[in-house]
């Protein structure tokens, strides 16, 4: 208990300035907005935040951070919901809620599925709130112990997780993790000033922004690529959505897989490198394992639903542990809620923690005000939601190019971002027809140019021995974990497992982002 | 010998290709040092880490099955570019509401139905919205047309 008596006082802080009135407001907006975008199919988070990045410029760098991560768990929940009325998920995330929560609607029980989603999110949510309360500080103690070696084992052991826990080619994975650490490393050497692979332009000299090539990658290439399909098909039940409320026997039965969802979901949150989409498949995997009427899962079983979008949310919290803790992100999207810290001033970090409680607390409670909202709003809410669905794409994209265009160029006002946005929108529709996951490359840009400051550190204070990295404890405990995590990729017995899992409970379709 | 794979052949050459542009660019970059890394030695190492995984890659395209690429949807990619880039040549010069009128005309292009009326209902909504949201709302610093 002594762990929990000490996160009152920082949680009671937090309270307060999540609280306030202007705070409550930038919450609502965000969560709101958020659940907007994550009901409309094909954007997933990364380019929604990216997207709504100008939106928050002239807020404070504790409302900028409390709406961005509205917005985050709110395209959460408005994919859950388009996973549900349409089995098409909002975000990769939601993929498994597609399995059983469509076949639930299908037999006219779309309300138990929407309001059971909801319902496990918020419970872990709150949990995985609970969580950071409890572990972020102790970690950001243990963080302020590392030095060069080992955050840059850290950030190798992110980095490869993220290649081993995407869906498809490893090896493709692994080549767009170099290329992400390439595009990192472009503008000006900070040891020798000399300006690296800017092919003459001025305006690379500061890198590439995080925004441009997010919006390239995930908000463009994709629509490109819903273009190109004849016909989305759209089957939405047009049914008339009644008793939110799920019933006794159905928490009786989804108590347990809720539970067991919101450990693993917190488990692979916490793991840098992994995240919601991740967690969610391995819950729902888990469940059929477990669970005694395995049969009924993929007809309709609310503890299809109940379980991964409990591991779901709770990941999503969860991320933010490494993220605040360590300053290193754990997934994409992570990635860009640090840079939007970055854009405001703020150097991430172990010492945010300690040198701005504010701002650290007060972002955990609104995390739990924000899933709070989430479960009152969108219950009396899910007719608009379902409303919102029959907008037709070719009304929806034209807007989103608008707000993606603006977007990019609103970061540095230059005209040169949304050319070079167009450049990598179009690598970005040459990754997905070559199947290559882009997610991987996004998190490598923003670890590369860290990653090779740290590497150069370290062999400057060892004096050029790599010996280094194995003899300091936790790099070589980082280190060991990348070679298991290799290892288990290279032994066929456990990749055919990985295809099959992944397979499965993606249905054998659905093309995963992010 | 048969390519199997279509995308893994062709995302292994992508990788080389990369591999070797960083390689070359980097060539004219100090190598320094493992203790003092020069500017050249990350991406250096990284251009050959990209090489190596592009010819396995390649290499492995005509053992294992692959789903080929598929159709290329190349009319909706030009229409969305022709966007992009437009919205970047005229935000400058001609200012917000021009930049964001061809933007919409082009992405609408894009897509196969479009709709008279339904477009241009679309860009006075559109661009309404944006110039209340970001430039009068935010106070965004953009001209909105050339003359203003």
């Amino acid at each position: 208990m002594d762990a929990l008596a000490a996160v009152f006082p920082n949680l009671f802080l937090g309270f307060s300035v999540a609280l306030s009135l202007e705070n409550l407001a930038y919450c609502f907006i965000g969560v709101f907005v958020g659940t907007v975008i994550g009901v409309l199919p094909g954007i997933g988070p990364l380019a929604a935040i990216a997207m709504l990045l100008p939106l928050t410029f002239k807020l404070s760098p504790v409302a900028a951070l409390i709406m961005l991560s509205g917005i985050y768990y709110g395209t959460k929940y408005g994919g859950s919901t388009t996973a549900i009325m349409l089995k098409l998920p909002g975000e990769s995330a939601s993929v498994v809620t597609c399995l059983d929560g469509y076949e639930m609607a299908k037999q006219g029980r779309a309300g138990p599925a929407l309001g059971m989603s909801a319902v496990a999110s918020f419970i872990a949510g709150s949990i995985g709130t609970l969580l950071i309360g409890m572990f972020g500080p102790p970690l950001a103690e243990v963080a302020l112990l590392f030095g060069a070696p080992e955050y840059f084992s850290l950030m190798l052991f992110s980095l490869i997780g993220a290649a081993v826990l995407v869906q498809g080619s490893m090896l493709k994975a692994l080549g767009m993790i170099v290329l992400g650490l390439l595009l990192g490393i472009v503008g000006t050497d900070v040891n020798s000033g000399m300006a690296r692979f800017t092919f003459g332009a001025s305006s690379l000299a500061d890198g590439i922004g995080f925004v441009v090539i997010a919006m390239g990658l995930f908000g463009f290439a994709e629509i490109v690529a819903n273009l190109e399909q004849s016909s989305v098909s759209r089957d939405l039940l047009f049914q008339k959505v009644k008793n939110l409320w799920p019933s006794w026997k159905d928490f009786r039965q989804s108590w347990n897989p809720m539970m067991r969802g919101t450990a693993v979901g917190a488990f692979f949150g916490i793991l840098p490198g992994a995240g919601p989409t991740i967690a969610s498949f391995s819950a729902y995997t888990l469940e059929k394992k477990v669970s005694k009427s395995a049969k009924m899962f993929g007809k309709g079983a609310i503890e299809g639903v109940a379980s991964p979008e409990a591991a779901n949310n709770s990941a999503s919290q969860c991320e933010f542990i490494p993220t605040l803790a360590l300053g290193v992100p754990g997934s994409a999207t992570m990635a860009l809620i640090l840079g939007a810290l970055t854009i405001q001033g703020i150097a991430p970090g172990p010492q945010v923690m300690t040198q701005r409680p504010e701002l650290f607390w007060g972002l955990i409670a609104s995390m739990w005000i924000g899933n709070f909202m989430l479960l009152v709003l969108n219950l009396p809410l899910i007719g608009l939601w379902v409303k919102l669905l029959t907008v037709p794409y070719r009304i929806l994209f034209p807007a989103i190019m608008v707000f993606m265009a603006i977007g990019v160029y609103s970061v540095n006002n230059n005209p040169f971002d949304i050319h070079l946005a167009l450049l990598f929108g179009v690598l970005g529709y040459i990754f997905i027809k070559l199947k290559c996951e882009p997610a991987p490359l996004i998190l490598a840009v923003v670890l590369g140019p860290l990653m090779e400051e740290n590497l150069r550190r370290a062999l400057l204070i060892s004096r050029g021995d790599p010996s280094v990295f194995v003899t300091r404890p936790i790099s070589a405990g980082f280190l060991i974990g990348t070679a298991l995590l290799l290892l288990v990729m290279i032994l066929p017995a456990v990749r055919r497992k990985r295809a099959e899992v992944l397979d499965e409970s993606a249905g054998g379709e659905a093309p995963a982002r992010l | 010998m048969r390519i199997k794979s279509q995308e893994d052949f062709w995302a292994g050459l992508m990788f080389i290709g990369f591999g070797i542009l960083a390689i070359f660019v980097a060539r004219g970059y100090p190598m320094g040092s493992a203790m003092r890394m020069g500017p050249g030695y990350f991406p250096t190492y990284l251009g050959a880490i990209s090489v190596v995984l592009g010819a396995i890659l390649t290499g492995r395209s005509y053992r294992v099955d692959g789903e080929g690429t598929g159709r290329w949807g190349l009319r909706a990619l030009l229409w969305l570019s022709a966007a992009f880039a437009g919205f970047g040549l005229l935000i400058e010069a001609a200012g917000f509401v021009f930049a964001l009128l061809a933007l919409i005309v082009a992405s609408s292009l894009a897509g196969r139905d479009t709709r008279p009326l339904e477009l241009a209902l679309l860009i006075v909504v559109l661009i309404a919205g944006s110039v209340g949201l970001f430039v009068y709302g935010l106070e965004l610093p953009y001209r909105l047309f050339p003359w203003s």
